[in-house]
């Protein structure tokens, strides 16, 4: 099968009075691995869900390769998912979890009963679905658990049987709800490799929900990051990081979290914090906005702002120093420092910041991205 | 103290399954005992005169004893086998299907459990005879084939079937039906256990309905064949009363102590006590 596309056009969904998504519109490429992140209960399983087919949106449209589906029954959309809780069919081995969708798929009615099956399938077929499923399980590592049930595995090899059943097909595109969201650090990682290499192997379509932003931005192709039922912003994992659309977005991507400083822009356009100049430019209307800026960005500098600092946190090549504004002791800044450096405070646990002007980022009391300028002889 | 907290609860249920047994024993006593000793009050288990032999003897012999046992087996069978083809869809539907009016249908048969078979027995009854079905043994099973405890039963266990494996299922292209026997009812056995144990055990002792129904002897169930068989021997033969009721007894004793596993985790986890 070649990988579709998947398309939403102003979906919307609601349950009860509560509008859960709104108006989504949203463009899933052939063969991209696009992630979908945000915060927990936003919508990410339901816009997940109404792709596959389990819920009917409440107006909008949905496509696949360009063929309207809303009214085609989620056997029949031809997509493989995984579910966050895995959905493990209890009562069945790992051999026949994973084979289900090939057995639904291949053999009749009759041949997928238990005792007249033996005598109705087709061996050719049989042996086919044998080696698919092996092959799943080997790339999984799960081999060795073919023969026991769902109750007698791990949380982690759960979720890599439930990966299993997913990938023994070759179906229009794959959806991922929060896949690796029970593995430890380690197996996190490696799965991460695992399926960006089987992503780049099959070509296929990927929908993946998550809300760790690692695997998305390591994985991803694009992001789309959600926000109480709206797309907040849908770009590379690039884009995403370095232009972020609003504030919800530079806050939820990046560790550690982005430092916002408070400030004003006044009415001749100087963009000001604290009574001081920052050297900085806007043509957006005077009145207060926030300055977003990433840890990395922060530097020591003798003419910046005077901090405290609470805590420094190792992270092996990196420091993470947690510190507050003397100015405001609300306004909570982490810098990041390669380890190797002195952290160069004074003896009270005090020392100035501050940031590469061109990389900060504005955004207005509603919170959207603004252009900044950032005059020539100002680049302190 | 602690030790004598720890007993107390122990002897305290243990007094309270006595008497509850209390009855059983009393019949047992009988139905081995010689009508002499029939209204000695003693509890003493060995009895001056041994008569088991004798008392079941006549159970067995001078009524159809087997006709009775084969004809409770055919009704409970019946029933049974309709009330779980028929519950098991719609709990499944209640649970697990979306449709307008769900919560009102919930509703319904939750009320309709509050209505009890007496009251329904006179339409009942002329609807049979109308339909010349008396004296059959549909007519004794008839009522029984909607059963809406099962139905709810059913419910309370289908709910807590996690619904992203019936997505799953309905993704793989399962059908509805496959789902709900293949996959919810096959996480139900418990309660499927239980079902069987309360409904079975009810039928087959039930005396008012088939006394309603029936008149022929040769379709009577246990109980109202021990009805007949005390009518005929004019009640005064206790001890092969008893022996006939500790042999319609047995059956379900057994079927309990089968079951009794899957039982008691049915009504545990469905929250039915
Ligand atoms: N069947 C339902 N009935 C009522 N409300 C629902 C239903 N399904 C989801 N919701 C609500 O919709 C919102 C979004 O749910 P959803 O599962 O899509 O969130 P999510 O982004 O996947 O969150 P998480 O990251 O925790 O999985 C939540 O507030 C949830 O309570
Ligand atoms: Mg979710």
């Amino acid at each position: 099968m070649t990988p579709q596309s998947l398309d939403l056009v102003g979906v919307g969904k609601g349950f009860g009075a509560d509008d859960i998504l709104k108006n989504i519109d949203l463009e899933v490429r052939p063969g991209e691995f696009l992630s979908l992140v945000g915060m927990s209960g936003c919508g990410k399983s339901t816009l997940l869900r109404i792709v596959a087919g389990l819920e009917r949106p409440d107006r909008g449209q949905v496509f696949i390769g360009g063929r309207d589906v809303i009214d085609t029954d989620p056997s029949d959309r031809n997509l493989a998912m995984v579910f966050q809780s895995y959905a493990l069919y209890p009562h069945m081995t790992v051999r026949q979890n994973i084979a289900t969708p090939l057995r639904m798929r291949r053999l009749s009615l009759p041949a997928r009963l238990p005792l007249v099956g033996r005598l109705a399938a087709p061996g050719a077929v049989k042996a086919e679905i044998d080696r698919s499923v092996l092959d799943a399980a080997q790339m999984l590592q799960i081999d060795h658990l073919l023969d026991r049930k769902p109750a007698q595995l791990s949380g982690g090899q759960r979720q890599r049987v439930a990966l299993a059943r997913a990938l023994v097909r070759s179906p229009a595109a794959f959806l991922m709800d929060e896949p690796l969201s029970n593995l430890d650090a380690k197996l996190r990682a490696h799965m991460r490799d695992e399926l960006a290499a089987l992503h780049r192997r099959l070509g296929a379509t990927f929908l993946y929900v998550t809300h760790d932003q690692v695997e998305a931005m390591t994985m991803s192709s694009r992001i789309a990051l959600m926000s109480e039922g709206r797309i907040e912003q849908l770009g590379t994992p690039d884009e995403i990081y370095t232009r972020p659309a609003t504030l919800t977005v530079a806050r939820f991507i990046g560790v550690p979290t982005i430092n916002l400083l408070p400030v004003r822009i006044g009415g001749d356009g100087v963009i000001s914090a604290y009574g001081r100049d920052l050297g900085l430019r806007s043509h957006h209307a005077a009145g207060p906005a926030t300055l977003g800026l990433r840890a990395e960005d922060l530097h020591r500098s003798d003419e910046g702002f005077e901090v405290r600092i609470h805590r420094a946190e190792m992270h092996g090549a990196d420091r993470f120093i947690q510190c507050t504004l003397l100015d405001d002791a609300s306004v909570r800044f982490t810098l990041r420092q390669s380890a190797r450096d002195d952290i160069g405070a004074d003896g009270d646990g005090r020392m100035r910041l501050f940031f590469a002007p061109e990389r900060a980022h504005l955004f207005d009391q509603s919170g959207l991205r603004r252009e900044l300028r950032v005059p020539e002889k100002a680049a302190a | 103290m602690a030790t004598l907290r720890r007993y107390v609860p122990h002897v305290v249920l243990t007094l309270g399954a006595g008497f509850m047994l209390l009855p059983f024993y009393w019949m047992f006593l009988t139905s081995i005992r010689s009508p002499a000793e029939i209204f000695d009050i003693s509890l003493w288990p060995i009895p001056r005169n041994f008569d088991a032999v004798e008392n079941y003897g006549r159970a067995a012999s001078q009524v159809p004893m087997a006709r009775f046992m084969l004809n409770g087996v055919i009704v409970c069978l019946g029933i049974l086998v309709v009330q779980v083809l028929t519950a098991v869809p719609a709990a499944y539907a209640l649970a697990k299907l979306k449709f307008p009016g769900r919560k009102l249908l919930l509703a319904l048969v939750i009320a309709a459990l509050c209505v009890p078979i007496q009251s329904l027995a006179l339409p009942l009854f002329v609807g049979l005879a109308k339909a010349k079905l008396l004296n059959s043994y549909f007519g004794m099973m008839m009522p029984f084939f909607l059963s809406v405890f099962a139905i709810f039963l059913f419910h309370q266990s289908f709910r807590r079937y996690p619904d992203e494996i019936v997505e799953a299922a309905r993704m793989d292209g399962f059908s509805e039906m496959e789902i709900c026997w293949g996959l919810v009812l096959r996480g139900s056995l418990p309660a499927l256990a239980a079902f069987s144990v309360f409904s079975l055990v009810a039928h087959w002792n039930d005396l008012f309905w088939p006394m309603v129904v029936v008149s022929d002897i040769n379709l009577a169930p246990p109980p109202l064949g021990m009805l007949f068989f005390s009518d005929a021997e004019s009640g005064a033969n206790y001890g092969a009363l008893m022996a006939g009721a500790a042999i319609t007894t047995t059956p379900m004793l057994l079927c309990f102590l089968l079951a009794r596993r899957q039982f008691i985790a049915g009504i545990t986890m469905t929250g039915v006590k």
